[in-house]
């Protein structure tokens, strides 16, 4: 008997206790069904079918907030109520689109200010950054603005990329607010400033190469050609084992691969990294398309891939394959080339047994 | 359970687990995309040749409630439809020989649906007077000039689209409501001098990109405007020192690609560029071998999303005892035969 009565009582005032919790949060957040602005509208609840399968266990501040929202949106009512009730739908759910979609009209129906607007995704943005609906938002919003955005927009995706350089949404709308508004003036330098930054950074080679071909302030690809193999050869240089120059070396050239062939820059390039102890392979591989368009090795090539060592203790590579394929010795630049590739990027030795396979046809 | 081994009866036993947990703190955070979750989940169930044990009709009621009027379907029920969901709803109903349970025109008309709605808000229409009007006239007509699905030059266009309304629609028999040479020459105006392609023209490569550009193009037969040695060079060059993946240059692998870049080989030719033993071997290696699941790298937390892309990469490196799967249509052989060539 006593022990019920102990039980009750406990729960007794677990309950209050649990009422005043709720009290205390209900100070920061009314809900909408105790506000007198929201009085005249009846929510509609979520229709999960006769037998919804799986009860979802909602909060009940999501549940109130899109049972008003669809409230609203079924009787289309585009009012600054309506707007704020969008945010908080937002808040609970940034992933459903048809909010935004609504939020969109109820924008456009009252001629909000959209500088605004920016400033809430700008501050949405910050633990949103991969989502997609923010961007496409962020998207509709700039196009409305038009040009006089145009620097918002690009300082925008700038705080972005400062935090996450890599971010293929910002990298995304950046390009879109180029081609659409314009602002190109700075980008090479914005460029050059993140390369600055991380020489390594894929994407931004990506962006100088966008520039470099689509801007229509430099004159192209072959007028700024020049003056970009001088900057990818320093960046090689300094980091020869840096995937993207090297590719972005070969863009600079693209339909066009005789002039890549004949610009002494381009060889003579692979030629200092190959007699240097640094990373070989992308110089190698160079070399290898070089020899296949044409170029004709002198000496020094011949003795600088001769030379190559996987270390200092280590034979040059050259004689090791010899060892171990037990090849006739070669005399093709080019097979060399492919051999000691084979040996020193094992993990594609398909690869490059491939490539040296193809050769006869070719050189 | 020995270490570089597939946990195959631990990872049945996890998808399983995680399909009935429904109520818990993880499928109330991932609820709205339930629908990507069943098929990786039951995708990777029969790749390990057990997708008996799950009740089908149970699967198949549930995946009919997802579906919206418009004809599209949700993540989940009650939820909003989406592209992405429709795209795996078809895919899940393929793999139970069910897909004459749908209405293959509706559903095809509400990939063209979606695109309108998502991309072009200023069209001043909701969801529901844009269905209304669009049944009443020719959805293939909404397609862009340039090629792309999206209705409204404004609206963001993105190759993943054009990859999931292409493969949806081959699925339903219904490729031929659109304009495919113009799809295609968008896809290929997103290739990059790398021989990759990105999500716009202009855009990074980007393994995961390759894979929507490279699958569209090998479904619509149009595979002759990939650069596949230059491609080819470029994929086999996202495996890294361990053995995994990455899906751009400098980037941490992930048991993902395993799945964006192996497919994106095979269906070009050139897969036996990589280092299958070393892959398979990063893949192991991220497996919970205890409780089942894999995870994007060693040693972190595992879900349903890496242990389908783990499973179909082992899958595509020809593993033993796992079903082949299909690297442009991301469902097992037998089930895409079953659908193109009418093979039970």
């Amino acid at each position: 008997m006593g022990s019920r009565e102990e039980e009750q009582r406990r729960e007794e005032e677990e309950e209050e206790e649990e009422e005043e919790e709720e009290e205390v949060e209900e100070e920061k957040i009314l809900p909408l069904s105790r506000r007198p602005e929201w009085a005249d509208v009846t929510p509609i609840p979520q229709d999960d079918g006769p037998n919804p399968v799986v009860p979802i266990a909602y909060k009940p501040e999501f549940l109130e907030t899109m049972d008003y929202f669809r409230a609203v949106y079924k009787a289309d009512e585009r009012s600054p109520r309506a707007l704020s009730l969008t945010q908080q739908a937002i808040l609970c759910n940034s992933g459903n689109y048809t909010v935004w979609h609504f939020r969109r009209l109820i924008l456009e129906s009252l001629n909000v200010d959209l500088h605004e607007e920016l400033k809430f995704i700008d501050w949405f943005a910050k633990d949103n950054i991969k989502n997609y609906q923010i961007w496409h938002h962020r998207r509709w919003v700039a196009e409305k603005v038009g040009t006089e955005g145009t620097s918002e927009e690009l300082a925008f995706t700038r705080k972005i990329l400062s935090h996450d350089a890599k971010n293929y949404h910002a990298w995304s709308h950046r390009q879109w607010v180029l081609q659409t508004l314009g602002g190109w003036e700075d980008e090479l330098d914005y460029c050059h400033q993140l390369l600055e930054e991380d020489v390594f950074n894929n994407s931004a080679w990506n962006q100088r190469y966008f520039v470099v071909t689509r801007s229509p302030l430099l004159g192209g690809l072959k007028a700024m050609r020049d003056s970009e193999v001088k900057y990818t050869v320093d960046a090689i240089l300094a980091n020869p084992e840096n995937e993207s120059p090297w590719r972005y070396l070969r863009g600079l050239y693209k339909d066009d691969t005789q002039s890549l062939v004949n610009n002494p820059e381009v060889s003579s390039v692979c030629l200092k990294v190959l007699t240097k102890k640094v990373f070989h392979i992308f110089a190698l591989s160079m070399l290898l398309d070089l020899l296949c368009n044409g170029f004709h090795a002198n000496e020094e090539f011949r003795a600088a891939v001769s030379a190559i060592r996987i270390s200092e203790s280590d034979p040059p590579v050259v004689d090791v394959i010899r060892i171990y394929e037990s090849d006739p010795p070669e005399t093709d630049l080019a097979k060399v080339v492919c051999s000691i590739l084979a040996h020193l990027d094992s993990i594609r030795g398909n690869y490059w047994t491939w490539r040296k396979r193809k050769l006869p046809h070719v050189v | 359970m020995q270490m570089g081994e597939l946990a195959a009866d631990e990872h049945v036993k996890y998808i399983l687990s995680v399909e009935k947990r429904k109520d818990s703190l993880e499928s109330v955070v991932s609820e709205h995309l339930r629908m990507n979750g069943v098929y990786w989940g039951l995708t990777t169930l029969d790749i390990l040749g057990k997708l008996d044990a799950v009740d089908s009709n149970e699967v198949i009621q549930w995946i009919m409630k997802c579906q919206h009027e418009s004809g599209g379907f949700a993540g989940n029920i009650g939820h909003d439809p989406h592209i992405l969901y429709t795209l795996s709803a078809v895919q899940t109903l393929a793999l139970f020989d069910k897909l004459d349970v749908l209405d293959a025109d509706a559903v095809s008309n509400c990939i063209f649906l979606f695109v309108i709605c998502f991309y072009a808000p200023n069209s001043h229409a909701s969801l529901e007077t844009l269905s209304l009007s669009f049944f009443k006239s020719d959805i293939a007509g909404l397609q862009n000039e340039d090629g792309s699905f999206s209705g409204d030059m404004w609206g963001e266009v993105d190759t993943r689209f054009s990859y999931i309304g292409i493969s949806c629609l081959a699925l339903l028999h219904r490729l031929h409501k659109i304009n495919v040479e113009k799809a295609v020459d968008y896809i290929v105006s997103c290739k990059n001098v790398d021989g990759g392609f990105g999500c716009t023209p202009g855009g990074e490569s980007h393994a995961g990109q390759i894979f929507c550009c490279v699958g569209a193009l090998a479904i619509t037969g149009s595979l002759h405007h990939v650069d596949k040695d230059l491609l080819g060079w470029w994929l086999c060059e996202r495996q890294v020192k361990s053995g995994g993946l990455n899906g751009r240059p400098e980037k941490l692998p992930d048991v993902c690609y395993s799945w964006w870049v192996l497919s994106s080989l095979i269906m070009i030719d050139r897969v036996h560029w990589i280092n299958k033993e070393k892959l398979i071997k990063f893949i192991l290696s991220c497996q919970d071998t205890e409780n089942g699941g894999i995870s994007d790298r060693p040693d972190d937390a595992v879900d349903v999303f890496h242990t389908y892309f783990g499973v179909a990469g082992l899958s595509l490196l020809e593993y033993g005892g796992l079903k082949a799967i299909d690297p442009a249509y991301a469902l097992p052989v037998d089930v895409v035969n079953r659908v193109f060539l009418g093979k039970k």
